[in-house]
């Protein structure tokens, strides 16, 4: 028997009490819980803790592992910063959805097996969407349910790959595997579309910026952070996936260079970073997963860190738009302080906890001798600082001024960007915080002279490049076409037309029979006769009395034919 | 696609950051560094994986190209790409 709590169910008791509770009792539900489950996480040993039989299949809800406890980790640290940032403006049913939601993601954390890991997925997809849908406007609906469905078709897709894995090898363990079979396949498709790989990317930027200020600080952190956790746990080393996070990697720098809303230009590049880590899990060195895991701890907090900033400017303003903003350091310093932070640290700027961790990246592919992955890392290192880390400050708290003079972030928010402004510079500074607690030992020094004066060329020149070209960057009211013009658009269009043809010939059938209805009508009447409405009886032709001539006439007809056939024949 | 051109003409009485005077100041200042960057590389040796990356300013001529090279890249793009932020609004309401 276990001697803890499991971590997941002391969030889930906590988003199961946030709605009961009032007042001081709620706040400390929401603080506490998260850092409860923080102190459980570290309870959790290695190797398997709890283990239960359903369906003659062993579940082991609870595994333990350095890089499990460090996700597990950062989750319950989101979850308590996050909280900090929402309780007093979020709704309760959007805090204890978040807290549900986060639950899921720490139970994907410790899943030793595919059916628990599915239960939570699928706990984090459900929750997600009722994070989403707490936007409270026509467009948080609509995308919400857009995303249910992208999630629930995900799910139905890992399950069908966990269902073939159960059938073929009869176990149920998460163990390392490559796609080399359906069953696998399907696995990594079912994982990949949480980790909004191409080319079912266009979720995370359709929903995340619908929902509300404090609702898409939550939705950065969970969702495509377990799948990286579960690529590792599954897929470590699988070529295929170096391909896809170049391509996301890419993918997020350009649509982000195009986009004008906020909170999407941030969502762009959580695909961006995404890749990163996606990209580091196929090259599946002890270096490129250690570069993978603490990538993704340190990207937590400073996406979570930027959406915070970018959710404080549109709780004050309530302007989505960079073309609406500007200008705002004046008013909000603080918050534009804090958003700096955060967009040093996804640059990698030396000093912050980008620089610590994706440098192992690279390093990891210089390691390898890839080529082209280094450069091509090096040149979206150069375009995160294009897209994210001047064109976000940038556009948001100089540009002109828009004329708007807001307060700065109310207090909890403030807080909790100022909570996690310290960590994105502590990691930066300390990189061996991380470093010890990642899945192998770790044998790297990010602070060379050579590195920190190659990296600050390259962003510098980056930030360079930006202010020469920012005439051809003059944002427009405009979004951009993505992959889901194609269910959004194309597909709607043919179900459309297939509706009208359906209704069109639905239409001619239905007059096609009332016109035979109505002709087979008047032909029986004439020939069998019928009732008139005031009863009288008029007879049809086969029940009309024939005069005696033409019934000898016909009966000559019959015989002559009778004879002339006699003859012939 | 509505261009925006409604920025106010800077001002000296302005917030200290958005005067010409200061941003006359940063100019210079980010040029000195820009060069402090480059030829930083004279006393510390960066240690070049696959050669070229070794050379004097490798890191600074690459990250700006690349940098040119992805905003023509997302200019283009963008030609294809970009609608009117009503696109879908207008698509799914009939």
């Amino acid at each position: 028997m276990i001697d803890f709590v499991p971590p997941a169910l002391i969030l889930l008791a906590g988003a199961l009490l946030i709605g009961p509770a009032r007042g001081a009792l709620r706040t400390a539900v929401v603080l506490l819980t998260p850092l409860l489950t923080l102190a459980a996480v570290w309870q959790v040993p290695d190797g398997v803790v709890l283990t239960l039989d359903f369906l003659q299949y062993p579940i082991e809800p609870i595994e333990g592992s350095p890089v499990r406890r460090l996700f597990a980790t950062i989750f319950a640290l989101m979850a308590f910063a996050g909280g900090l940032y929402a309780y007093r403006q979020a709704r309760w049913y959007e805090l204890a959805a978040a807290y549900a939601y986060a639950a899921g993601a720490i139970g994907v954390s410790f899943s030793g097996d595919l059916i628990s890991l599915f239960l939570f997925w699928e706990l984090m997809a459900l929750f997600s969407t009722v994070v989403v849908w707490c936007g409270g406007t026509p467009g948080a609906r609509a995308a919400g349910v857009r995303y249910a469905i992208m999630h629930l078709l995900g799910g139905v897709i890992l399950k069908v790959g966990i269902e073939g894995v159960m059938i073929h090898t009869g176990s149920i363990e998460v163990r390392p595997m490559l796609a080399d079979n359906f069953d696998h396949w399907m696995i990594l498709i079912g994982i990949l579309i949480n980790a909004a790989a191409p080319p079912l990317s266009a979720w995370l930027s359709d929903a995340y910026p619908e929902s509300s200020p404090t609702g898409s600080v939550f939705l950065s952190a969970f969702t495509t952070k377990t799948a990286v956790l579960a690529l590792i746990l599954l897929f470590p080393g699988e070529p295929v996936l170096i391909g896809i996070g170049l391509f996301m990697v890419m993918y997020g720098i350009i649509y982000a260079l195009l986009e004008n809303d906020i909170r999407r230009i941030l969502a762009f590049s959580i695909v961006n970073q995404v890749g990163f880590m996606v990209c580091a899990i196929g090259i599946g060195t002890q270096m490129a997963i250690n570069g993978a895991a603490a990538h993704a701890f340190a990207h937590i907090i400073y996406k979570a860190l930027l959406f915070m900033s970018a959710g404080a400017v549109v709780y004050r303003t309530g302007c989505n738009k960079c073309s609406e903003v500007g200008g705002l350091f004046r008013t909000m310093p603080l918050t534009a302080v804090c958003g700096i932070v955060g967009a040093l640290a996804i640059s990698g700027f030396p000093l912050t906890s980008g620089f610590t961790t994706k440098t192992m990246i690279s390093q990891a592919a210089a390691d390898q001798s890839m080529v082209w992955v280094y450069f091509l890392l090096a040149a979206a290192s150069a375009g995160v600082f294009l897209h994210a880390g001047i064109k976000f400050p940038w556009f948001v708290f100089f540009q002109r001024d828009s004329g708007l003079r807001p307060k700065d972030a109310p207090w909890n928010m403030a807080a909790a960007m100022v909570f996690f402004s310290v960590l994105c510079i502590l990691f930066g500074v300390a990189p061996q915080l991380i470093y010890d607690y990642l899945p192998y030992p770790v044998e790297y020094e990010a602070y060379t002279a050579g590195k920190v004066v190659f990296y600050l060329q390259l962003l510098l020149f980056s930030g360079l490049a930006f202010f020469l070209m920012l005439p051809l960057m003059r944002r427009t009211e405009t979004i951009s076409l993505d992959t889901d013009w194609v269910w959004r658009v194309a597909l709607f269009g043919l179900a459309s037309a297939l509706q009208r043809l359906l209704q069109r010939s639905g239409n001619a059938v239905t007059a096609a029979r009332a016109w035979l209805g109505q002709r087979l009508d008047e032909r029986g009447r004439r020939l069998f006769g019928a009732r008139t409405t005031d009863g009288r009886r008029v007879h049809g032709v086969f029940a009309r009395a024939w005069p005696i001539g033409t019934t000898a006439l016909w009966i000559a007809v019959l015989l002559t034919a009778y004879v002339f056939f006699y003859y012939i024949a | 696609m509505n261009d925006r051109h409604d920025h106010p003409e800077p001002r000296e009485d302005d917030a200290w950051l958005a005067r010409p005077s200061t941003i006359r100041l940063l100019w210079r200042v980010f040029a000195v560094v820009l060069a402090v960057s480059v030829a930083a590389q004279l006393l510390f040796k960066v240690k070049g994986y696959f050669g070229m990356d070794g050379w004097l300013g490798f890191g600074a001529g690459f990250g700006f190209l690349a940098c040119v090279g992805m905003v023509l890249f997302a200019k283009v793009l963008g030609k294809l790409l970009k609608r009117d932020e009503k696109f879908y609004a207008e698509s799914e309401d009939d």
